[in-house]
Order: structure tokens, then C-alpha cells, then sequence
């Protein structure tokens, strides 16, 4: 008998809710075969904490008087975009600080903010009738602003690669430090904790799925940038590289600074540490095929990082499992990896979401919309117009 | 009398002894290896207290640069600052003698400072500034 969500929010609310991380019920399913798992788990928690370039902030600053239409902004010298009405902007996590270069950035901005830190806020326009003031010099923190919210247009990849570096020379790449001559490995995803790969076919992750974002509530507000579902798959459904994405919205005000942190990549630049918590419903044994995936499953492509190309050579697939044992083959060298996420966080994240789950602090959506099942990433062509 | 600390990166074809051999001979200097650890593919790296003539030490550092074996200055001592990491993971590949390894039940960061040869590889490779090297 499938399972809906409204069956389980009543048992969340009567407390006899049954809720597993998405680490507990591997072992769960193999002691109690697929049947009895689908009738006696209710809610799976998924989660990640990785870093994601694609995250930033809306904030709405409120008027001063004589008001102003904000034409350029900086907070704290990271410029922000304000092309849009007068006193909202977009605060991106990658975007450098004109005074101090990569040691600040949007994310630093958005961490300073949430953990109630004053941000410097100038602003200059050219000035109208209705807005006549030309520059504002002020200051502000997360109690003086109308709304913050974060909107990430690409977070949660389901599955990624692997990078390393074959040339002669250390690369500094959003995939971390990378060693000359196979030095090192990375990657970057939290395997079987991972949210799409629980639900590899977007089953029950949708538009309007409630989240835990940074600590807060968040939602799926779209599929994400570069949503790529027609990647090759195993049979259960695993992508082998960078598949699905979310789009993902939430009050900054409501998020704790142990859950988004922003990072710095030497050479690279800065980006954001993200924490996701997804729940998945499980509404029938077909869930539980999906949900009882393990690292060992989950395989991933080797990249070399070191050509700059956008389609790089490739070096086989290993799995997660591999991958956390710490070494992996490359060409007949051992290699020793490192991951560039934290399964740590990860781990904490779907624990902390299961226990709001079971106090009653957090019921489930059924999504609003699905996300799409079809559709690839389209490059971008150097061409004349004629060509296009 | 002068005393370095130097790191000793040897290439897969330099065999290390002899060289260390050559040091104690031809340039006349005390030393003390600290700590040494060699590649399953061969290639070696030692922390070396030297001591000797000033000048002694230089021609050593110049008879090793023509070995083909790169020296450098340690750093003096890592600190991880734990309240700061996120236990991502980051360090631990580029960490040569597996003093920053990860722990397979809390997967939690763990740095061991015995096993530290001072390389500095890691400092940069640390995404929220945790691990620090103090002068
Ligand atoms: S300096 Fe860093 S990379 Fe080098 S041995 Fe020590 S901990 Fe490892
Ligand atoms: S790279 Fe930095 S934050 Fe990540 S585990 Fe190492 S010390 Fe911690």
C-alpha cells in the first residue's frame, strides 16, 4: 500500500512517526528485506555540505530619505547587483571585494550577515525626481533590512567527478589544491547521503519541497542552472557524473552560520559552504529501492583537471567507497584522495533534520511541480550571428 | 656553528642514502633526521636538522639542487584550528606523511603533529583558513 504524504504529516503530528538518515537505512533494509522497510520507515533524511559557487542573496536595504535609486552597490567593497528596483539587490557568493581581492567575498558577506555582523553599504545613482539622492554611505545588519533571502539558482548536484591532475605543475581549482604528476585527488559530494541520489528520478523531490537550508527552512524553488537528468545511469538509477539540480530558496535571517560558511579556494576564489537537508518520503517499495543505495553503488567519473578544456579526459570511474578508503587507482598509481565536501556536516545535517521531523517541528510537502526527467546542458558556441 | 631545518624532497630516481652519506663527508655537517617518509611510488621526503659552517650548509643545499633532491626551509610548527574546520576533507590528500587523515567513524579531521614533516603543502589547501603554521 503506497503511502501519502498527508498519512505520514499525521503520524509526524502524533508522534509515531518512524524517520531514518538516509546512512540508517541501508543497514535497515538489509535486515528487513524492501517490503517491511517500505511499511515501517516513513521519512528518509537526506543531506550535503559542500561547497556551491551558485548561491547568493536578495536583500531589500529599505529607503533612506531622500530616498535613492540605487544604481551600483557595495557591501563591505563586494559589489552587489542592483539592476532591478530601487533598493533591492543580489548578493553573489563568488563576487571578490574591490578592496581585498579573494580573501573577501559575497559569501563573507552573506556569513557576516546572518551571524549579525554590521556590513558597510555605499551606494551611488544618477538620481531622478523620485529617488534625487545621488550616494548613501551607511550602515546596516540583518535586523535593519526588510527582507534577506538566499536564492541559489544551482546547489545540490546529484553526483559529481573526480579531479586530478596530470601535468607537471600544482593547479589551484574549485575542486581544491590538485598535486603535479597524480599528486592528489578530489571530489565532492556526500554519496549515499547525497538528495538526488536517494531519489535518482525526482519521485518525490520537486518545486515546493520544505528543506533544511543553512540551518533554517528552506524550499526547492525550480530545477537548477545546468539540470542535466539524461546523464548516463546504472541500473539503480545513480548518475555517473553531475546530473539533476535545485534551485533553492530560503529566509537568511532564520540561518546559523555552523550550516553556511563561505570558503576561499586559493587561486580559484571564494564560493560557499552549503548545508541542504532534504527529506524523502517513503511512499512505496519502489522508494526503498532508491533509498537503500550505499557508496559502494555510487560510482563517479575521473577527470583531468589540468586540461583546460571544457570536455576533459577521463581515467575510468570509481565509487564513494573507494574514494573514503582514501586511496584509488589512476593509471596504475596510487593516488591519494581527499573529499572537497563534508561528510561530517552532512551526516550532522540529517540527523538534526530527523529529530525536527520527529519532535513535530517540520511536516512534509508534496511537490507543487515535478522536476523535469528530460533535457541535457547545451555548451556555449563562439559564433557569428549568421551562425547561430 | 648554524642550524637549519630543511625538507628534503627527493625525486623517484635519486636514491637517498648515499646522498645523505655525502652531506655528513664531503661538507662536514652534523644532522639529524626527523622524520622521513618514502612513496609507494618511490619518491621520498625527509625533515633534516642540519648543523655545520654557515658556508658549509649552502654548498650542501647546492651539491643536493644538482642531485636533482629540491630543499627547503620547514615551517615551524601546523596548528589546525578546530573550531574554525568543517572537517571537509579538503587537506587530507594533500597531505604527503598522512598527519591530517580523516576519521572513518566520525569523519571528523584528525592531525597528528608526530607525523607532520612541516611541508607547509597544505596551509592553502584549506578552505576556511583552519590550518595556520606558527612563526
Ligand atoms: S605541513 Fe601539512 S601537509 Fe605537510 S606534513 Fe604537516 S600537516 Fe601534512
Ligand atoms: S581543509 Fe580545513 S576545513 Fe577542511 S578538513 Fe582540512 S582543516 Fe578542516
Amino acid at each position: 500500500m503506497p503511502k501519502t504524504i498527508e498519512e505520514i504529516n499525521e503520524k509526524i503530528k502524533n508522534g509515531n512517526v518512524v524517520v531514518l538518515t538516509a546512512e540508517e537505512i541501508i543497514d535497515y533494509v538489509q535486515e528487513n528485506g524492501i517490503k517491511k522497510t517500505a511499511k515501517e520507515v516513513d521519512v528518509v533524511t537526506t543531506a550535503t555540505f559542500g561547497p556551491m559557487c551558485s548561491s547568493g542573496a536578495f536583500i531589500n536595504f529599505g529607503h533612506s530619505d531622500p530616498p535613492i535609486k540605487m544604481a551600483k552597490v557595495w557591501l563591505n567593497d563586494v559589489p552587489a547587483y542592483t539592476g532591478i528596483a530601487a533598493v533591492d539587490s543580489y548578493i553573489g557568493a563568488t563576487e571578490l571585494s574591490e578592496s581585498e581581492g579573494m580573501n573577501y567575498g559575497g559569501a563573507h558577506v552573506i556569513e557576516d550577515l546572518i551571524s549579525g555582523k554590521n556590513i558597510r553599504l555605499r551606494s551611488t545613482a544618477y538620481g531622478t525626481d523620485c529617488y534625487p539622492r545621488k550616494e548613501i554611505n551607511t550602515y546596516i545588519n540583518k535586523q535593519t533590512i526588510n527582507q534577506a533571502y538566499l536564492f541559489n539558482p544551482r546547489n545540490v548536484y546529484q553526483n559529481y567527478s573526480v579531479a586530478t591532475n596530470s601535468s607537471g605543475k600544482i593547479i589551484y581549482t574549485y575542486m581544491g589544491k590538485l598535486l603535479p604528476h597524480f599528486g592528489n585527488a578530489t571530489y565532492s559530494c556526500a554519496g549515499q547521503l547525497n538528495p538526488l541520489i536517494n531519489d535518482p528520478y525526482y519521485r518525490t523531490i520537486g518545486v515546493g519541497t520544505k528543506i533544511f537550508l543553512g540551518g533554517g527552512v528552506g524550499f526547492v524553488a525550480w530545477q537548477g542552472t545546468q539540470h542535466n537528468p539524461e546523464v548516463e545511469r546504472l541500473p539503480n538509477g545513480v548518475p555517473l557524473g553531475g546530473a539533476g539540480t535545485l534551485a533553492l530558496i530560503g529566509d537568511l535571517k532564520n540561518m546559523n552560520t555552523k550550516f553556511i560558511k563561505a570558503a576561499i579556494f586559493t587561486g580559484y576564489g571564494v564560493t560557499m559552504f552549503m548545508g541542504v537537508g532534504i527529506p524523502i518520503p517513503v511512499i512505496d517499495e519502489e522508494m526503498v529501492e532508491y533509498l537503500k543505495v550505499k557508496d559502494e553503488d555510487i560510482y563517479v567519473s575521473i577527470s583531468d583537471y589540468s586540461v583546460q578544456r571544457r570536455n576533459k579526459p577521463t581515467f575510468g570511474k570509481v565509487n564513494y567507497r573507494q574514494l573514503r578508503e582514501g586511496k584509488i587507482t589512476i593509471n596504475k598509481r596510487e593516488v591519494p584522495t581527499g573529499s572537497i565536501s563534508s561528510y561530517q556536516k552532512a551526516r550532522e545535517i540529517a540527523i538534526l533534520l530527523k529529530k525536527w521531523i520527529k519532535d513535530n517541528n517540520f511536516l512534509l510537502t508534496s511537490p507543487v511541480s515535478q522536476l523535469p526527467a528530460s533535457g541535457s546542458t547545451k555548451p556555449l558556441n563562439i559564433v557569428n550571428e549568421e551562425e547561430i | 656553528m648554524a642550524s637549519e631545518k630543511l625538507i628534503l624532497d627527493f625525486p623517484k630516481n635519486v636514491v637517498t642514502k648515499p646522498i645523505v652519506y655525502h652531506v655528513v663527508k664531503d661538507f662536514d655537517l652534523e644532522f639529524n633526521i626527523l622524520r622521513a617518509e618514502i612513496t609507494p611510488n618511490l619518491e621520498g621526503r625527509m625533515l633534516l636538522e642540519i648543523r655545520g659552517k654557515k658556508d658549509k650548509i649552502e654548498e650542501c643545499k647546492n651539491f643536493l639542487k644538482k642531485e636533482g633532491v629540491q630543499t627547503r626551509e620547514a615551517t615551524q610548527e601546523i596548528i589546525l584550528d578546530k573550531e574554525l574546520c568543517v572537517n571537509c576533507g579538503a587537506c587530507v590528500s594533500l597531505c604527503f606523511s598522512h598527519a591530517l587523515a580523516i576519521n572513518k567513524d566520525t569523519y571528523e579531521i584528525e592531525f597528528d603533529k608526530d607525523k607532520c614533516v612541516l611541508c607547509g603543502i597544505c596551509l592553502n589547501g584549506c578552505p576556511v583558513n583552519a590550518l595556520k603554521s606558527k612563526i
